[in-house]
């Protein structure tokens, strides 16, 4: 949690409806998603029961498998769910740029899953399809282990933090939206909707307790509520097990197609009113960023299918791993400055905490020039800004800031000076909050002087209206991504679909495609 | 000798004596004419995640079915389990404990690092001290038969310095707030060098070697339950003055290594894996010194408080509600997001907790300055109530946040609002 969060929390759960904690949307959302709404047979390691799945709300694609234990029929939903997912996901590639270092598509497939279980039943379904052997005793068709190779490549784009290639609805929701309940609650789509969009005339407390019964609203799944089982399924798959005239087959798979789509289809629903709600944000500044190394990933995935396509390992090797570690890392320190400069609110988190401030300028020495420190007497144009802030600065001396609206110029902080022997706030006035301004300056204001490092072009004068003017506003923040950050195309050195390298050398092997499934 | 040393286990229930038979005599009244629910690993490790609530304490002491009680309340908690959970996992589980174990023998010896000897060597002795009672419904079963599984084990509890010793079934004792509870762990193994391994069939899977890192969590905490017993329970052995008998049985120690039985990838195969519960244990014991214990808290309660449902013939019950929940009110609870997951009566206590930070989430409420109130908070915040002493800080810090949340939304291009803003 933070501060601005916790807070909202708190407003929602006294005027029972989700407040917001974002004023743009951080997350690409492709115009065409393919939404998968997954369930697994309760007990057995990722046996999937059912799916709807498709890339419009009006017309999903009911899939069921009518005895889940069956390894044969779990391969025929396999192969149909790659019938359905392939040719989206492959459809993409064909409309690329040529870029210097390769390919890189113009749109990429995006793949929605109503909770983050979903997508770790993604993981784990593509984990047993992608080494499936297309020959021998336990044949499954050729698009069986591609499918597989394609969803743990979702899954594994999906642990990258700012990758939108594949979501979880709830986690998207609970970045744009808090709610009156804990995050705990929050993991249940219908209780989450139902804080953030009650239906008419209902409360969000009242929403969320109703999303709780399951009689009233399925569990997002995958995993299916134990009365449905016990009452309703159960009983549907015993019949299927007891025909033994194929004339009667058609009745029992119709009941059995029932009761599992009126299990799927309230969340199906949900998930695109989810969807159509956080499309009402506008996008956030740097979503197109993103989203193209997400284009550029999935491009470099499609070639290296193309030209070797062997399944990505069990296991990352150490090094693997550790490369894994390290690009999740980066990736999460780029995507929480660049939310934070793109939208006020998140930023207000960090200037909470003291990490960044907002100000006015006071004062611009623009054409100062020092040494550059080199010692060969040459002179760099180094431009003082000074600025006056209210906010809680818990900054040091020499620590880099970059503001929001000027996010290529890197400045120092060569001083602060907050007003002496200041212990807060205090006297009558300081309960009822923020007063006029000019009757806070004499309290409160601390003033930072910025040396301004970069972003002024290449000529002695700073190029025009590359330094900030006084009586401007700005927003710096110390939240800044660590190191280099590129969000357009990888080194050349790197293979496109990941940024460590080329994938781990994969060896097929026996123990692999003969894996033990009973 | 075997003897002597159960009835000193059962012994030290007596000497309580007639303190300890009025406190049972409470706890009966409490749970009323019901069936009494017995205590497992599982609710002990839940009652450890949150010892400071009196209610979970007083009720689980007694055995009150809470899921019943929640139910007729009008808080049914969604606890229910698939026949189709229940129907794999004992599926695994038979297929772990086939043809006498030899195979789950092998997996053991290779996940602890000992020597087998030829398969079927002498050098293993499978002791299997009867069935479970308590799959079932948790229904108690009669009490001869838990005292005498309860001496089979302590007979068991014995390293055989000439080889292999499993237990299955065995039943383990342990104090809880004062009372004793009793406990089934699946197995047990017994090196010759006298050091006991607890071992956990579990049917979840683990794919290359993964698990669902709660199911992991929740099944070592278990697992470090039936250790704690284990070690207590051998201390107490300890302290009868033996006769010499077996001079060479080495001393029996019980490893913090437990070993979890689970499916390996998408197959039946078992695969065992060895997991350190040393930090659960540190966390149970220390929880379980804070549970208070019973009689303490039976004492601030009405003599005749009972949660009795009243069952009808047909078994419906006929306690008024009401009555029920006056009978709560009197029990502290200490409501948290995390009993959602783990305590019957959540949604009851969550009712309660309406308007509390706590009821969202202990971080959130840290991060409102630990003020109590959702009221109290967003008033300190908005400036429209002072501050405390003790408050000073966390109410300027929430002032701070929500003059910069207003701030926000207001200079946001397009402000966001609900769906219909
Ligand atoms: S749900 Fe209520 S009784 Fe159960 S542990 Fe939580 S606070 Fe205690």
């Amino acid at each position: 949690m933070s501060a601005i969060s916790s807070y909202a929390r708190a407003l929602a759960a006294a005027t029972g409806t989700a407040a917001p904690i974002a004023t743009v949307r951080h997350v690409h959302l492709s115009e065409r998603p393919l939404v998968l709404v997954p369930l697994t047979l309760a007990g057995e390691a990722n046996a999937p029961l059912a799916a709807l799945v498709g890339t419009r709300q009006a017309d999903p694609t009911l899939l069921v498998v009518p005895q889940p234990r069956n390894r044969d029929l779990r391969f025929a939903f396999a192969a149909d769910l790659a019938e359905i997912v392939l040719p989206h996901v492959l459809g993409f590639a064909a409309d690329a740029e040529e870029l210097a270092n390769g390919p890189r598509a113009h749109d990429a497939p995006q793949l929605i899953l109503p909770n983050p279980a979903g997508l770790a039943f993604l993981r784990l379904f593509g984990r047993s399809t992608r080494f499936r052997a297309t020959d021998g005793d336990y044949a499954v068709p050729p698009s069986v282990p591609l499918l597989g190779r394609w969803l743990t490549f979702f899954a594994e784009r999906a642990e990258i933090p700012g990758s939108s290639l594949a979501r979880a609805v709830t986690d998207l929701l609970s970045l744009h939206w808090a709610t009156g309940q804990s995050a705990l609650e929050d993991a249940n789509l219908a209780a989450a909707m139902g804080w953030i969009d009650p239906p008419p005339g209902r409360d969000g407390p009242t929403s969320a307790r109703l999303a709780e019964d399951p009689a009233h609203s399925p569990p997002a799944g995958p995993t299916t509520d134990p009365g449905f089982d016990n009452d309703i399924l159960a009983p549907a798959i015993a019949a299927y097990d007891a025909v033994t005239d194929p004339a009667a087959l058609p009745t029992v798979l119709a009941r059995l197609r029932d009761v599992l789509r009126g299990q799927l289809q309230p969340t199906w629903d949900l998930v695109w009113r989810a969807l159509d709600l956080l499309r009402q944000l506008p996008p956030g500044a740097s979503v197109a960023g993103r989203w193209e190394t997400d284009r550029a990933r999935y491009t470099g995935f499609h070639t290296y299918m193309a030209e070797e396509g062997l399944p990505q390992a069990r296991l990352d090797g150490a090094v693997a791993a550790a490369r894994r570690l390290n690009r999740i890392e980066q990736a999460q320190s780029a995507y929480d400055a660049e939310r934070a400069f793109d939208d006020p609110l998140v930023m207000a988190d960090h200037r909470v905490t003291g990490e960044a401030f907002q100000g006015t300028v006071l004062a611009v020495d623009r054409d100062r020039r020092v040494p550059n420190g080199r010692g060969k007497g040459r002179l760099v144009t180094r431009p003082l800004l000074t600025v006056r802030t209210e906010d809680p600065v818990r900054l040091t001396l020499g620590t880099r800031v970059v503001a929001s609206s000027r996010r290529k110029q890197e400045c120092l902080i060569v001083a602060i000076d907050t007003p002496g022997g200041d212990d807060g706030l205090t006297g009558a006035g300081a309960g009822t909050g923020t007063g006029a301004d000019g009757g806070r300056s004499a309290t409160g204001a601390t003033l930072i002087t910025l040396e301004a490092q970069s972003g002024m072009g290449r000529s002695a004068a700073p190029a025009p209206g590359s330094v900030p003017e006084a009586g401007e506003t700005l927003c710096y923040s110390a939240v800044l991504a660590d190191g280099v950050r590129s969000v357009a195309m990888p080194d050349a050195a790197d293979t496109p679909w990941t940024h460590g390298g080329p994938p781990e050398p994969y060896e097929p092997n026996e123990r692999d495609t003969a894996e033990a499934w009973d | 000798m075997q003897n002597r040393r159960s009835e000193q286990i059962r012994g030290s229930e007596q000497i309580r004596g007639s303190e300890q038979i009025r406190t049972e005599a409470r706890l009966d009244l409490i749970r009323g004419s019901a069936a009494r629910r017995r205590h497992d690993a599982r609710t002990i490790a839940a009652l450890t995640r949150n010892p400071g609530c009196n209610r979970r304490a007083v009720l689980d002491a007694a055995g009150v079915d809470k899921d019943g009680l929640s139910r007729h309340i009008g808080f049914a908690a969604p606890f229910g389990q698939s026949q189709f959970a229940i129907i794999r996992g004992n599926a695994f589980e038979a297929r772990v404990r086939n043809d006498g174990g030899t195979d789950l023998l092998r997996l053991l010896a290779d996940c602890l690092g000992f020597d087998l000897g030829p398969a079927g060597s002498p050098g293993v002795t499978v002791l299997d001290l009867g069935a479970s009672a308590e799959q079932d419904g948790g229904v108690r079963p009669a009490a001869e038969n838990l005292a005498d599984r309860l001496d089979r084990t302590v007979t068991a509890l014995r390293p055989d310095p000439h080889g292999i010793v499993l237990v299955a079934h065995p039943l383990l004792a342990l104090p809880v707030g004062g009372q004793d509870v009793h406990l089934e762990p699946d197995l047990l193994v017994i090196r010759p060098d006298g050091q006991f391994h607890v071992v956990e069939i579990k049917s979840f899977p683990v794919v290359d070697g993964q698990a669902d890192g709660e199911k992991v969590a929740a099944a070592a905490v278990q697992a470090a339950v039936y250790v704690l017993a284990l070690r207590r329970m051998l201390r107490a052995r300890e302290v009868v003055p033996t006769v010499p008998m077996m001079p060479v049985v080495p001393p029996a120690t019980v490893s913090h290594d437990v070993v979890l039985v689970c499916p390996r990838d998408f197959s039946n195969a078992p695969l065992a894996t060895r997991v350190d519960v040393r930090r659960q244990l540190l966390g149970l014991e220390h929880q379980l010194t804070r549970l208070a214990t019973i009689e303490a808290l039976l004492d601030d309660l009405p003599a005749d408080l009972t949660f009795d449902l009243a069952a009808g013939p047909d078994g419906a019950p006929t306690r008024p509600a009401t009555e029920l929940t006056t009978g709560l009110d009197l029990l502290d609870a200490r409501y948290t997001p995390d009993c959602l997951s783990t305590c019957e009566l959540a949604f009851r206590c969550r009712h309660e907790a309406a308007g509390r930070t706590a009821a969202l989430g202990a971080s959130v409420r840290e991060d409102l300055g630990g003020i109590d109130t959702v009221t109290e908070a967003l008033d300190l915040a908005h400036g429209t109530r002072a501050p405390a002493e003790d408050q000073a800080e966390a109410a300027e810090r929430l002032r701070i946040t929500a003059r910069m949340y207003a701030e926000a939304l207001a200079g946001a291009s397009h402000p966001p609002g609900g769906a219909d803003g």
